[in-house]
Order: structure tokens, then sequence, then C-alpha cells
């Protein structure tokens, strides 16, 4: 239930930019006809508005880094083979039938098992299968603004712009901390300490779990001791989005180490799941929202008042993509097969790092872009400026946002030269570190 | 039975509580996993219709029957998914398709045929390009982004019948909406209440949101004759107030779709500027996949796309984009003469089976020496039988016969079999006579 004046006060702020509240109370001649007259166009979303610019571009040449979602070598998107494996099974074996509320629950001990690990206490997890991580974020968000005392949460800058959307919609007050160092283009740890240590007692910490979207640049395990300290101390209560287990390093049980460890030291915390990304599933919409809880009875009462907030939003979670999972998962050949193919889209996706690294000295470019070299996931964050953006897409077609983030993923060896090219042209002699 | 919303206070004494905690845990030092934020948190109350499965699962009795969520089910009472769905699904496995992201709005081809399924081809404000929309999350998903848009851009309330399905109340306070009722149905008479209702509506006030069932009324399976619709329309267009439909049973309710939406059509041929949310779990079967969409019909082409851009501004913080599945498999069938025919057999085949299952059940409570009047059954149309039996009766119905609908006498007949009828009826005639 919406329950802050202020929070409303804030959406309805947010809306006066792009909406106008018009009139309910028409005259009775005119009412059929005035219902939607006074309603604006909505600005399209940043990213996905790019995205769609990409595919109405007719340039030949034209270049998508934008939405992250995995190509192959060959540009194209890629099904993993387990996927089709699994779907083939279900093709005989799935019905139709409603999921309950909280979804699958085979698909949610198996995606949290991926996620916390073999020894994990699940049955303390509250855990609900939601629409891949924004709804996960937005089952997250929601529960924390009816049930947590703390109605601050507190995301990196920058983060993945719909995380702001998502929490403000809660009724969550969204602020940020110092996460990356534009002048460095390094992680900014001293910032980050100080603001969690300004933050209220108590506030809620939005963590990726790994591959930061969209910097790519994750604590070290040194860092994270530092953090972790501040956050006890702070009695603050984390709240990870993992988007890219699996996918970073290639190396499942690696890419969950931060946020087992925080399971394991006894914090409380949140996590919302996606297996967009890692399974490719990226239009099924498939994920989970977990809560740890100190013992069963607590989980129990968790997952009564999550259910409360997933029934009048959707009823219950679509079933195709959990499905999948499920099946591949429940099946060691299956399960063999789709860490073997989730490890080589990571491995290609580092490599094109490398190799992106390597075009751009070899055309001539004197910036230090070990930056690159040194993030990890699917995105470079690359410094350059959003006028800098802006030319690569008006003038080489190459779509990206305009934070200067690219998309790994859709650099292949038809492009990578070119792209290269492109971005010594707009880089040279200006500066990637001014931000 | 209207589904009771967590009430402010509950919240707020929860709210109080880890307050509370939260000042008692700051003044220890150690973090462990005893001071949890969650820890002073109570049960919340289980949803009425879905929890009824959880209940029922529990039971061991051998002869138990439930007849509780609206899910239909054969003969032999289980789960069908329709051939039409099936060679779908195969054929789009063929296909080999990516699963990429889709749009904010979803898939535009299933939209398209979505709306026209509904609106019907020839409808005037489709063929002005005027009646624009996007995928959403079956009915629920449609109702919720309908409920927070409208909260967004002005909107205060929304009236509701009563009855209504359970689940409205939680969807549009949690839009935002406060939500208020018109009478409609008659428990005594187990009739409508049209009288009642146009008082009520001529009640309500200039520009507000109006929800109406546009066939198969859930959950008493009554509906207005066309006469009476025509009134409603006229009134509804001199009140002023905004039309909303939500359409969940097209083609499941009579067997014929194009029947089933005569009302939507009606009010779009008087000139009201409606907006409907529609399912396709119940007609397509497509329970699981999540499969709706969400219209409205614009004064203009520009106007109704304006509208869906919003739409898209609170989809986007709620999910991103909707699941592709069921939208493809829709699409598929719908695209297709062949299988458009027999999806529209096999829908009309649920129906039908419906109509038998209420005949057969009036049938077997007379049989059964009950001298109430039992005609409400037959008379009533779609998935549900708003039985009349009280929250005692059904309870008692539970404990001594093992036999589960929801508190407010709700049937759902789809769960009525040849097998079960004659136990079922008993047990309504034992705790009824």
């Amino acid at each position: 239930m919406k329950s802050h004046q202020s929070a409303l006060t804030i959406i309805l702020l947010s809306c006066v930019l792009t909406t106008t509240a018009f009139s309910a109370t028409a005259s009775s001649t005119e009412a059929s006809t005035n219902v939607w007259r006074d309603v604006p166009p909505g600005p399209p979303d940043a990213i996905l508005g790019i995205a769609q610019a990409f595919r109405e571009c007719t340039a030949e040449n034209k270049v998508n880094v934008c939405v992250g979602a995995y190509r192959d070598e060959k540009g194209q998107p890629w099904v993993l083979p387990s996927v089709r494996s699994a779907e083939e099974i279900m093709l005989s074996s799935e019905n139709k039938e409603y999921l309950p509320i909280e979804g699958d629950a085979a698909f949610v001990n198996k995606a949290l098992r991926f996620a916390y690990g073999a020894n994990a206490p699940l049955d303390r997890i509250a855990g609900v299968q939601t629409l891949s991580g924004t709804g996960a974020c937005r089952i997250g968000g929601e529960f924390l603004s009816q049930f947590y005392s703390s109605k601050n949460i507190l995301v990196p800058d920058p983060t993945w712009g719909n995380h702001h959307k998502i929490f403000k919609e809660c009724g969550l007050t969204v602020g940020t901390y110092r996460y990356y160092d534009r002048s460095t283009n390094r992680l900014d740890l001293q910032g980050m300490l100080e603001d969690l240590r300004n933050a209220p007692d108590g506030s809620t910490i939005l963590l990726h779990a790994c591959a930061h979207n969209p910097t790519g640049c994750d604590p070290t395990d040194e860092q994270w001791d530092q953090l972790l300290d501040v956050i006890r101390q702070k009695q603050h209560l984390i709240f990870f989005d993992s988007a890219y287990q699996g996918f970073a390093s290639g190396d499942a049980e690696a890419d969950a180490k931060a946020l087992r460890r925080v399971m394991d030291a006894g914090y409380p915390m949140l996590l919302a799941q996606s297996f967009a990304k890692n399974f490719g599933l990226y239009g099924e919409r498939c994920g989970t929202l977990s809560v740890v809880c100190h013992d069963v009875a607590q989980k129990d009462i968790l997952m009564s008042q999550l259910k409360c907030i997933v029934r009048p939003m959707y009823s219950s979670p679509p079933k195709h993509g959990s499905s999948i999972v499920r099946t591949v998962l429940s099946d060691e050949k299956l399960t063999q097969q789709y860490y073997q193919e989730c490890a080589s889209m990571a491995d290609r996706i580092q490599t094109m790092r490398q190799r992106l690294v390597q075009a751009l000295q070899n055309v001539g470019s004197s910036h230090d872009w070990s930056h690159i070299s040194e993030q990890i996931g699917m995105f470079a964050f690359t410094g350059m400026s959003a006028e800098m953006c802006d030319t690569l897409t008006d003038q080489y077609n190459i779509f990206l946002t305009r934070d200067g983030r690219i998309s790994i993923a859709g650099l292949n060896d038809d492009n990578l030269g070119y792209v290269a090219k492109a971005i010594h042209s707009v880089t040279d002699g200006k500066s990637i570190t001014s931000n | 039975m209207i589904l009771p919303s967590i009430s402010r206070s509950v919240l707020r004494q929860h709210s109080k509580a880890a307050a509370r905690y939260a000042t008692n845990i700051h003044a220890s030092r150690t973090m462990s996993t005893s001071s949890s934020p969650w820890s002073q948190f109570e049960m919340a109350p289980t949803d009425p219709i879905v929890g009824l499965n959880e209940i029922y699962n529990k039971d061991d009795f051998p002869s138990k029957v439930i007849v509780g969520v609206g899910a239909y089910r054969d003969d032999l009472g289980k789960p069908y998914v329709l051939p039409c769905v099936r060679e779908a699904e195969q054929i789009l496995m063929d296909k080999n398709l990516d699963m990429e992201y889709t749009g904010i709005a979803g898939e535009p081809k299933f939209v398209d045929l979505a709306l026209k399924f509904v609106y019907g081809e020839d409808s005037v404000p489709i063929q002005e390009n005027r009646v624009h929309g996007v995928q959403a999350l079956s009915g629920t998903g449609g109702l919720r982004v309908f409920g927070e848009l409208m909260a967004k851009h002005g909107h205060k309330h929304i009236y509701v019948p009563n009855p209504t399905w359970g689940n409205h109340i939680p969807i549009f306070t949690n839009s935002g909406l406060e939500v208020r009722k018109y009478r409609y149905y008659d428990a005594e008479s187990s009739d409508l209440d049209f009288t009642n209702m146009m008082k009520d509506i001529k009640d309500i006030p200039k520009g507000s949101l109006i929800l109406m069932h546009a066939c198969a009324h859930n959950p008493t399976g009554m509906d207005p004759t066309m006469e009476q619709w025509k009134e409603m329309s006229e009134t509804i267009k001199k009140q002023g107030l905004v039309p909303f439909f939500d359409c969940a049973y097209q083609g499941f309710a009579s067997g014929d779709p194009v029947k089933d939406a005569s009302s939507v059509r009606m009010f779009v041929e008087d000139g009201h500027l409606i907006s409907m949310v529609q399912s396709f779990s119940k007609n397509f079967g497509l329970y699981g996949q999540r499969i709706g969409a969400l219209s409205v019909v614009g004064a203009d082409e520009d106007e109704a796309k304006r509208v869906v851009s919003q739409m898209k501004m609170v989809i986007r913080p709620m999910y991103s984009n909707p699941p592709r599945q069921g939208a493809r498999i829709v699409t598929t069938i719908l695209e297709d003469p062949r299988l458009t025919q027999d999806f529209l057999d096999q829908c009309r085949g649920m129906a039908d089976r419906i109509n038998l299952m209420r005949t057969l059940l009036q049938d077997k409570l007379a049989e059964a020496g009950s001298t109430k009047n039992w005609d409400h059954i037959t008379k009533q149309i779609g998935m549900f039988a708003y039985s009349g039996l009280n929250k005692d009766q059904v309870m008692e119905m539970r404990e001594k016969h093992h036999v589960y609908c929801t508190a407010d006498g709700r049937i759902s007949m789809a769960g009525v079999t040849s097998g079960n009828v004659d136990y079922i009826a008993n047990a309504i005639h034992d705790v009824s006579k």
C-alpha cells in the first residue's frame, strides 16, 4: 500500500515535467471526448529508446553497443542450447496452469541454491519468483516501503537508470552514494565509505553483487572488508542486485562471493536475482526476490507478506522462463552443459574486452584505457562524455548510452576495428577522465 | 467476497514495531542473526481465492473436491491445454526464435490481434487507428497498470460493482485509488439488482472511473441484458463517467467471442472512449503465461498513442517489459485462420461443458431433494455459480464434505465434472436444507 504523502508528492512532482493532471470533472457533454485529451506524451526510456533508435537506423555500418544483451561473434542473439533442450522437454511435460502467487517453488529453490550456494540455509530464506531483476527490485522496494523502519535507500552513483525509478515508485527516498571516480576511472572507495557513514543508521544500501552496471568496476576483497565494516557499524540493510552471476567472470561460484560472504556473516539482506543474462532468458522475465530471515517461522511470515504485494500487482509470475531454469538445473547433464555455455559467453566478452583495448592502442590512441581491461561484466565504462557519445551515434551510427557505457557483447570481429577507430576519433586530444 | 486488504492500522503497527526494534538494535554493538529487522512482523492473511488451494492440498480426504479457482478442468477434472495452443508451441519451436527483450508495450503484432479480437476488426475506432494498448500481465497486471496510470492522472477513486472479483480491491488500493462500490447483485433474489444499480450510477460524480465486467460477471455470473446495457451506456454518458471494462471471459462465457464482446462494442459504438483490460488466461487456457492487454479508445490516433506512452512509464519501473511466450502463442493462433477456427471450437467446447454442468448440477440438486430455487445456477453465465450459500454453510461444506469453494459461496463450475456432480449436489443440499 502507498503509505507516504511525501512519497506521493515526489512521484507527482516527478510527473509534472512530463504530465499534467487533467481534469476529472469534464462537463457532461464533453466527458466522453475529453477523457484522454490532456495526456502528454511520456519521454522515451533512455536505454530502450536508444535500442529503438538503433532498430530504426538504416545505415549499413550501424553498431549496437547499447542494450545489455549478449551477442555472438556474428552479432546475433544467442539462445543457449541447454535452454532449447529444456524447451523441447517442456513441450510435452508442461501444463499452462497458474503458478502459485510466490511462483514455482522448485524453481525458486534451484535459483536460491544457485545464488546462495550449496550449504545455504534455504529454509530460512523467504524467496518469491519475480519478473526478472526489475520485478525483484520492485517487490523488494515495496516490501521495504511497507515493512522496514527506514524509507531511505541508497544506490551507487552511477547505477542502472531504472533503479531510481523503481524505488521512487515504491515510495522510498532514493539517495546515492559515491561509487565511481570519474577522474581516475576507478572505484571511489573513500567517497563510498564516507557516504555510507553519513547515511542515517539502518538505511538500505543497494549493492551490485558483481559486474556493476554501468561501470563494470567491482570492489576488491579488501575493499569489501572496509565496506562491510561500515555497514555493520551503521546497521545498514544490504539489498543486493545480482544480474550477472556466472556471466561476469564465467564462474558462477566466484561471482556470488560477495553476496555469500554477507549472508554467511549473518547480515540481514535482500537479494534481487535475474536470469536474463546468464540464462539468456531476457524476454521471458525470470528472477527471484529473497530475504534472509532469522528462522523458519519468520520466513513463513515474510512469505505471506511478499505474497500480499505480488497478488495485487500481477497475481502470479509467468512460468515459461522459470520452467526452463528449473528443467535445466534439475538435470545433471543439462546443468553441466549450461555452466559451459554461460562460461563461453563470459569468455567471448572477456576476449573482446582485451581486444578493444588493444585495438584502441593500435589505432594510435594515447589514452590510458586500462580501466576497460580491469572492468568486469558486459559493459565497458569508457569515460567518454555525453557529447562524444552523441557524435559516435550521429556520425558513426554507433549506438550506446550517453554515459559512455558500451556493451562489449555487441562487439565482434566485423565491427571491432570500426568501433575502435570511431572511439579514437571522438576522444583524441580530449579528456576521458574529466566528467 | 471482498478480499480484506491489509488495514492501515495493522501496517502502522508494523512500522511502529519495526521502528522500536530498529532503535533497540542501534543500541547493541554487534550484528547477529537475532537482530533481524523482521522479527516483529505478523503473518498476513492468505488470499481467500488462491489460499483455498493451500487448504485443499493439506486435506487428505480421498473424495475431496475443489471448486475454487477459476481454472478450467476437463470432465476428468484435469487441467486442459488447448490443442491449438500445443500446436502453436510446436510451430514456435520450429521457428527457433530468440528470447530477446520485447518492447515495454510488448509485441505490437500481439497487441494488434488482441485488440481486434475484442473490439472487432470493423470497429470504427479500430479502422481509424485510434485504439491502442499494451501487452499486460494478464488481467491483474493490466488492471494494476491502469490503476496506477489513472492515479497519476488526477483520479482519486474508482467505482466497482458490489460484489466484484476480490482482487480488484487491493489492486486499485495499491494503485493509489479509493475503491467505491455501486450496487449490482441482489442476494435475496439471486439476480441482478438493476434498479438500485442505476440509482447508484446516477449518484457517481462526473468524471469518475466506473469498472464493468464485460461479460460473465465474477463472482455472480449475472450479466445485464442488452437492453440494460443500453440504459447503462446512456446513463454513463449523461453522467460523464469514464467507462473501464474488465474482459476476462471473452469466448468463454457463451462460447461465442463476438457475442461476449457485445457490451464493449455497444459502448464503443455509442461513442464512449472506453478503456479495457483483457485476459487470455481462461479463453486460451494460458493461465500461467500471464498474457493480456490493456487498451484505450482515443478521440484520435495521437491521443491514444500518448496514453500508451504513459502506460509505458508505469510498466518500466514495475517489470520493464512483458514475458514473450504467451504473446507468441496467441499471435501464432490468431494470425492463422485455421488455428483461429480451432481455437474458437475448443473455446466453445469448454463453455459448452460448463453449461452442461450447470444443468446437471441443478438437476442433481432437485434429485437430492432440495426444495430451494436453484434457477440462478443455469441463469448465470461463465465460469462461476454464485450459489447463495453463506459463509457458515461454505465452512460446513468444507469440514463435513471436503468440498472447497470460496467463502462467498462462489463455485467454479469448471471444477464440476460428471464424476463429482452428484457428490457436490448432495453436499450443497446437505448444508442448505
